[in-house]
């Protein structure tokens, strides 16, 4: 086993996680959150036509792979005249995709709280976006955290993808030092490692919250 | 006493409320016929008949939960809305605003505190100052001996706790009228006494109130009119003693016959 390389090849890349995987994580997991949101609520606003092109974009973004759709969007609007960067296409990507099955999750979740919390809001004398945003999203909230941390620890995972369009991230920065040092067995598994680690505390993360939040459900 | 007090209802008499011809269907099941309702201030109504009489509908329409597909509905002071017309999201508000529902399952906010149940309304949609509403809801609290559960969360409390929340709630709106859906139906049969004791103490100190209630006991010693429903119309209605002590009707007769002897 070679501890050198170990050693040497371990700092470039936890520095391509801390400046690649986690805030193109991050920043990919709040706006796509965010448009989940507005699809979710498009969803059940009894509006058919916004239904109907929030059921269409979910349909979409779940039936086609992620990696496709990193490409339609780094190597294909170029030929349409739309040339992104590396960076801005991966954050563009992951939203969206993020956003297709958060807002299924988030969906689930508002109609997971009863009914009389809407009418209790209405008595109150209480609008539906009043509603919405103190009565029923922040229960909503606690019943989403487990699937969206899943959504979230998946996406982690997934930004490896974007080493295939150039961004550098942890994966490239394992890719470049394999194909340096030919030693691809260690290096993949040493960056598989710092995944799992990276996956290992955003699970105890995801276990707090849910605690924090615990407040928030009928018992 | 401020007008504004929330230990009491407002002080006014006369007609309150008037209802007539009030219609609703679900699909092909007409729940409502044609309901009139005349309320007093100061009066306690209550709605009794068997399940599925459309007792819980004519409330939920009062209260703007339904729409009711024809009829009207006036408070005093406020516009006659009718339903029969296009009916303007304002005018459906504004009678909306009149009233307040205590649910038969509570209904609290699970995630606030007893005491951010109470001054959500009052805060939030009627904005006044956090500091007054607090006081009030307070003093409501106290009134119903549950001044130490303030800081509770709902599920911490028994059923008869939680519903005489959802009581102080309603009444920290100062709405004109309170309305009640079967109060006590969830309740175990001990904490039944607990509510129906809060209710009859609102109607000691004159709150407008309708009742939808099994509790023919409870309705014949609180209520000032008695008003029996069945297939979606008022079959009967009258003084507690003689709707449920010499009814008229033979649908009325079979009806309390069957609550005071069930077996």
């Amino acid at each position: 086993m070679d501890w050198e390389l170990l050693r040497t090849s371990f700092w470039p890349m936890l520095h391509g996680g801390l400046v690649g995987t986690i805030p193109l994580s991050i920043t990919s997991f709040v706006l796509g959150l965010a448009l989940a949101l507005v699809v979710a609520l498009m969803r059940i606003s009894g509006q058919p036509a916004l239904a109907g092109i929030a059921r269409f974009y979910v349909s979409v973004i779940r039936g086609t792979p992620l990696l496709v759709q990193l490409f339609v969007i780094f190597y294909g609007l170029p030929s349409i005249g739309l040339t992104i960067d590396p960076w801005p296409s991966a954050i563009i990507a992951f939203s969206l995709n993020v956003a297709g099955y958060a807002a299924e999750i988030l969906r689930a979740a508002i109609l997971s709280v009863p009914k009389g919390q809407w009418e209790a809001g209405h008595t109150i004398g209480m609008s539906r976006t009043l509603t919405l945003r103190r009565v029923i999203l922040p229960q909503a909230a606690r019943v989403s955290v487990p699937p969206l941390s899943n959504t979230f620890i998946s996406l982690v995972k997934d930004t490896s993808l974007a080493s295939l369009i150039l961004v550098t991230e942890l994966f490239r920065e394992a890719q470049q030092i394999a194909a340096f040092s030919q030693q691809f067995m260690l290096l993949y598994l040493e960056a598989a490692a710092i995944y799992w680690v990276f996956c290992l505390v955003l699970s105890s993360g995801q276990s707090a919250l849910e605690k924090r939040l615990d407040r928030y459900v009928a018992h | 006493m401020s007008p504004t007090d929330p230990l009491h209802p407002p002080a006014t008499s006369g007609p309150l409320l008037t209802a007539t011809a009030l219609q609703k269907s679900f699909g092909d099941n007409q729940v409502l016929k044609s309901i009139d309702l005349h309320i007093d201030s100061g009066q306690v109504v209550a709605l009794v008949g068997p399940s599925g009489s459309g007792k819980t509908t004519v409330l939920r329409c009062l209260n703007g939960l339904e729409t009711p597909d024809g009829g009207t509905v006036a408070f005093r002071g406020g516009p006659s809305v009718d339903f029969g017309a296009k009916v303007t999201k304002k005018e459906a508000l504004s009678l909306r605003d009149r009233s307040a529902m205590v649910f038969q399952n509570y209904n609290l906010f699970p995630h606030r505190t007893v005491l951010e149940n109470i001054i959500e309304g009052p805060v939030q949609v009627q904005k006044r100052p956090r500091k007054e509403a607090v006081a009030d809801a307070e003093r409501l609290l106290a009134r119903v001996g549950l001044a130490e559960k303030r800081d509770d969360y709902p599920f911490n409390l028994s059923g008869g706790q939680q519903q005489r929340v959802g009581i102080v709630r309603a009444l920290a709106l100062q709405p004109d009228l309170l309305l009640f859906d079967e109060p006590t139906s969830a309740l175990d049969p001990e904490l039944v006494g607990e509510v129906l004791t809060v209710i009859k103490e609102l109607a000691e100190e004159k709150w407008t109130m309708v009742i939808v209630t099994h509790e023919l006991a409870f309705a014949r010693e609180v209520a000032d009119q008695v008003v029996f429903m069945d297939g979606g119309v008022v079959v009967e209605r009258g003084h507690p003693d003689q709707v449920l002590r010499n009814p008229r009707e033979e649908r009325t007769r079979r009806f309390v016959q069957r609550l005071l002897n069930p077996f």
